[in-house]
């Protein structure tokens, strides 16, 4: 414990002098990275524009109220779109996640050294790039519109669902696999009554909660061009429509309460 | 009298209630008939496009780094930059609006403007507020750290107050029995029993700003993402690639070292 003698008193103090000196360090760093970061992003800046913001702000309110209601006719279609890009998405990539997280799980790979890495490879780089760069990537390959957007959603949570399942398969328990396998059941049998129960509420749990981040998600895919309600939002930004920019805003807001709402529910009922 | 050996056990299902079982079956494949026939998928182009997307893939094995060296480095750099002070701001924000909305330490009227504040940066994407901000701020990296700022707070805030709700309660009983104040009551009961977990997940949401970064640069708030774009309208596929080995390797290299910051704090 650190103890100073100041003229014959013991005093307590938390850390001792190097911890202190390597915390002082510390704040010093980062206070530095700090403010040159702030420094380059001031550089780039033009502050004519970006200091009558409030200005712009204020602008901005003033022709985004009253919200133009009867657009809300032409937004029933891309808002099923966009509902059906994350949903297909989302089952899509937990077609795919699922074999995956089997392989890359320690406990039920084939092969540690070979099969292993490249599944934990899949997970990564698909959870290292977000849907939207996958959206503009496949929206140049396979044409703008809504399969460039399931794809993307689909990709992205690959790396997502595979890493929690797997994540989940390795901490089964190991009791109940081996009981099975005393009986003599062959690996499907092990598969369907060992791990199987074990990990169902936890992957029904997880595959629930991309859904819901994927419809977050697919409502500016449209941005790039991968269809959804953000194709209609990008028009009216263009366009500068802000009116009817804030009818998408309110159906967006409500789109994605009520998929959190039903996320929330679901996963309440199973765990 | 052998009638109990035809007797089989078999697993129960995952739903037990049958009505609930079949009628979610019926209404899941309804739907996926519905959903699926309402897909306009242009094959024709589909088929078209697979030349571009194995140009697209044989161009990782030989990305172009140097032909746009200048603008990549410029638009990684923007994009730590970005990451950094919004990280920063963002969690010193936090800080005020999570204490004011957790139940136990705040009083009604400030709990629900926190929770406001937090619900409404949340349920919008990032890119979604990018493109207000870069309306009100101009194109550039200043938009984009303004919109991760927000972000940032929501996050931040939201699993502070959570886990300002859930910490234990008899600490904070005991600091009030010795008269403390109100600052003595959160810098000695609360604290400790958060700050952990607050450091982990600050430097999670250092990560995720940064894998943000290299997104709403697409709506025009600066950082790698506006090179991205560029690349990908230009067909440039090896400047892409490169591009993305790059966000890949950096995003590898955060998740790595948080990962490691993380355990040593937890």
């Amino acid at each position: 414990m650190p103890v100073t003698e100041a003229s014959g008193v013991k005093a307590w103090q938390r850390r001792d002098r190097r911890q202190q000196f390597s915390i002082w360090l510390g704040w010093l760093i980062g206070g530095l990275v700090f403010v040159q970061s702030w420094r380059f992003i001031s550089e780039h800046t033009i502050w004519e524009f970006a200091l009558d913001a409030p200005a712009q702000a204020w602008d901005l309110m003033v022709r985004m109220v009253p919200p133009r209601w009867s657009y809300m006719e032409r937004l029933w279609v891309p808002l099923w779109d966009t509902i059906n890009i994350a949903t297909i998405g989302t089952l899509l990539g937990i077609i795919i996640a699922f074999p995956i997280a089997f392989l890359a799980a320690r406990n039920t790979t084939p092969s540690r050294v070979l099969v292993r890495p490249i599944a934990l490879i899949v997970i990564v780089s698909s959870r290292s790039i977000n849907s939207l760069i996958w959206a503009l990537l496949l929206v140049t390959v396979v044409g703008p519109g809504v399969l460039a957007g399931i794809l993307a959603i689909a990709l992205r949570s690959i790396g997502f669902i595979g890493k929690l399942l797997y994540e989940a398969i390795e901490e089964i328990d190991a009791v109940q696999v081996d009981a099975i396998v005393a009986t003599g059941a062959s690996r499907p049998q092990q598969l369907a009554y060992g791990i199987l129960p074990q990990i169902m509420p936890a992957f029904a749990g997880i595959s629930v909660y991309r859904w819901d981040i994927n419809i977050r998600e697919s409502t500016v895919l449209g941005l790039v061009g991968a269809g959804g309600i953000g194709l209609q939002l990008n028009a009216s930004v263009s366009k500068l429509a802000w009116p009817e920019v804030t009818v998408i805003f309110a159906v967006i807001f409500v789109t994605v309460i009520i998929s959190e709402w039903v996320s929330a529910r679901v996963r309440h009922a199973i765990i | 009298m052998n009638g109990q050996a035809t007797q089989t056990w078999r697993l129960p299902p995952f739903i037990a209630n049958p009505w609930l079982r079949w009628g979610i079956y019926l209404g899941a494949l309804l739907y996926l008939v519905l959903a699926i026939g309402s897909l306009h998928i242009n094959w024709a182009r589909v088929a078209e496009g697979m030349e571009r997307g194995w140009r697209f893939v044989s161009a990782f094995a030989r990305p172009n780094f140097a032909g746009r060296w200048g603008e990549i480095s410029e638009g990684i750099l923007e994009s730590l930059t970005m990451t950094v002070t919004s990280t920063a701001i963002g969690v010193a924000l936090a800080v005020p609006v999570g204490l004011g909305a957790a139940r136990n330490l705040a009083p009604l009227p400030v709990y629900v403007v926190c929770r406001g504040i937090i619900a409404l940066s949340r349920t919008f994407q990032e890119v979604i507020i990018a493109i207000l901000f870069v309306k009100m701020f101009g194109f550039g990296p200043l938009a984009g750290m303004i919109t991760l700022v927000v972000a940032t707070i929501g996050f931040m805030a939201k699993l502070l107050a959570e886990d300002i709700e859930s910490s234990d309660p008899s600490q904070l009983e005991a600091m009030r029995a010795t008269g403390g104040s109100w600052w003595q009551l959160i810098n000695y009961g609360v604290q400790p029993q958060v700050m952990p977990r607050f450091i982990g997940l600050s430097v999670y949401r250092l990560d995720i700003n940064f894998r943000e970064s290299a997104v709403i640069g697409i709506v025009g708030a600066g950082g790698i993402g506006a090179t991205l774009n560029t690349a990908f309208d230009r067909y440039e596929f090896d400047t892409a690639a490169a591009i993305l080995l790059v966000i890949i390797a950096i995003v590898m290299v955060a998740e790595y070292s948080s990962g490691h910051i993380r355990r040593r704090f937890q």
